[in-house]
This record gives structure tokens, C-alpha cells and sequence, in this order.
């Protein structure tokens, strides 16, 4: 899902570094808090990294033909808030985009917009709101990982739409070709990722007390 | 959830993750990153790419670390599960 680097006007790059920073800075206060206030959150913390860690490196194929990967947010987001997944979301960006070239320093601030804010804040409202609803939680789960990882590459097409206007069709033009490419093809990935995050959430919360105002 | 709803659970992802190879198997399955950078190239060819990547491993090395990458993830993962199932074995 990254943008490539080099591949923003740096005018973008620079704003989407603005605005994606001080989610940043919020979510590593957040997640000093929750450290210190719950030291036993430490294993969950870790095992939400480590699930971001292993999908967002395996590439997948899709039915269009193409390869991407999932996110692996929405585990870390319905269960300590989103804040913490710009942190770790942030750390595995800087690790492909320095060592892989799959995205980069200049397009960082994008791509942390995309994958570690927005992806786990959709998580995180979708989770909130199926919750309070009253679905089981394993369709709540479900939909807040599906709709989480959706959501990253409806804002990477949002990203480059807006950076690369279509000549004759405009922005709404680039953001359906754009969409076509990223977000047709994370369609079924993004049921796959829900579905293993359902059974991991499990795994994980057997023998966990519920976070506030998750119901689980 | 019953270990059997879980390994239902996750043949039907490993089922999705597969299908592709056999329902498009004239697929060229490259990256949705290198797509939209083509994309980006053809339909604004006056655009100019003002940096690059500081370092670009061989497609080899970019496999050791996407391995590294994936085997780090799911040790840690696979530690808490562990440690929880340990711990409620108990």
C-alpha cells in the first residue's frame, strides 16, 4: 500500500508529515500510559506489533492479478485505542521504507496517515460503534478488521487522487483508477485479514479482561 | 470460540489467499505499489521524481528481509499466545 518514494510532490509529502506527526507524538504518550498504568498489557502490546510485523510483510495475491499485503491494525487498535498503532505502524513503515525500498522517508508521513492512523482509527470507530450495537463479537471483530484495512487503501488512492489529478477526469478520475488498483485488490485480502484476526483476538483475550467499552 | 470454529476460520482465508492462483492463472501478480507508480509515470509523464529510495537491496536480500520481517512478528506473537495457553493450562 505504500506510496513509492519520491512518488509525492514534496509540498504533499511535507503536509501529510505535518499532519500525520503529532498522532504520532499522541500515540507514544498513549502508550507510555498504558504501559505504566497496566504493566500486563505489555504481552498484548507486543503481540499486536508482532501481528502488524507479520502481515504487513507477506504479499499476497489478489483475483486482479496484482500482490498486496494486509495491515494487521485493527488487533492493537479495538484493544488499546488507535494511538498505539501510529507508533507501531510508524516503526514497521520505517523498517520497509529504509531497508526494502517499499516506500521511503519522503512518503512517510502519507503512508503513516494511511496504515498506522487511519486504518486502526476506522478499526477502532467501526469497533466501538458494532459493539454498541450489540453485535457478537466476532462479527464485531471482523468488520473492524475488514473495514480497518479497507479503509488504508482508500486513503492511499485518496492520497495519490489528490496528488495526481486525472487531466481530463480530475480527481474523481484518478481516485477510481487509483481505488481500482489498491482497494479492488485488497477486497478479498481484507476478508482474509479479518477472519485471522478474529481467531487471534481470540486466542488473546481468553484469558483477558475486556478494555473499556469493548465488548468481547 | 471452539477450535474447530477457528480452523474453519482460518482454511477460509487460506482458501482466499489461494484462490487467486487458480482462478487467474495468467496473473502477473506483481506489487499494487510498482502498479500505481506506473500509473502515476503515464498519466503525468512531465512529473519528476525529486528523490529515490537512500538504498535498494537485490531481490534476494529483499526476501531475507521480508522473511526477517515476518519471522520476527510472528515469534512475538507466537510467545503471548504461548505464554496465555501455558499460563491457563494451569
Amino acid at each position: 500500500m505504500h506510496i513509492m518514494e519520491g512518488f509525492l510532490p514534496a509540498g504533499h509529502a511535507l503536509a501529510w508529515t505535518c499532519v500525520a506527526a503529532p498522532f504520532v507524538a499522541l500515540g507514544a504518550r498513549s502508550l507510555k500510559r498504558i504501559v505504566a498504568e497496566r504493566p500486563e498489557a505489555r504481552l498484548n502490546i507486543a503481540a499486536s506489533a508482532g501481528f502488524t510485523f507479520v502481515l504487513s510483510a507477506l504479499k499476497l495475491p489478489s483475483v486482479t492479478g496484482s500482490c498486496s499485503h494486509p495491515t494487521g491494525t485493527a488487533l492493537g487498535a479495538m484493544q488499546f485505542g488507535p494511538g498505539i498503532m501510529a507508533v507501531i505502524g510508524t516503526i514497521v513503515l520505517l523498517f520497509q521504507g529504509l531497508l526494502l525500498a517499499h516506500g521511503g522517508l519522503s512518503t512517510l508521513g502519507a503512508n503513516v496517515f494511511s496504515m498506522a492512523i487511519a486504518g486502526p482509527w476506522v478499526a477502532y470507530g467501526v469497533w466501538r460503534l458494532a459493539g454498541r450495537l450489540g453485535a457478537p463479537a466476532a462479527v464485531t471483530i471482523f468488520l473492524s478488521a475488514f473495514l480497518g484495512d479497507l479503509a488504508t487503501y482508500v486513503v492511499t488512492s485518496f492520497q495519490l487522487a489528490l496528488a495526481f489529478p486525472d487531466a481530463q477526469s480530475g480527481f474523481g478520475g484518478a481516485f477510481a483508477k487509483f481505488a481500482g488498483i489498491f482497494a479492488i485488490t485488497q477486497l478479498p485480502l481484507a476478508v482474509a485479514e479479518g477472519l485471522v484476526t478474529v481467531v487471534v483476538m481470540n486466542a488473546l483475550q481468553s484469558r483477558m479482561t475486556p478494555v473499556e467499552g469493548a465488548k468481547a | 470460540m471452539s477450535a474447530r470454529t477457528n480452523s474453519m476460520l482460518l482454511g477460509v482465508a487460506a482458501l482466499i489467499i489461494a484462490a487467486p492462483l487458480v482462478l487467474n492463472p495468467a496473473g502477473q501478480f506483481g506489487g499494487t505499489d510498482d502498479a500505481a507508480s506506473e500509473v502515476v509515470t503515464s498519466s503525468h509523464p512531465a512529473y519528476e521524481k525529486w528523490t529515490g529510495p537512500l538504498w535498494q537491496p537485490s531481490k534476494e536480500i529483499e526476501g531475507l528481509l521480508f522473511a526477517a520481517q515476518a519471522a520476527f512478528g510472528a515469534g512475538l506473537l507466537g510467545y503471548v499466545i504461548g505464554r496465555r495457553h501455558g499460563r491457563s493450562g494451569k
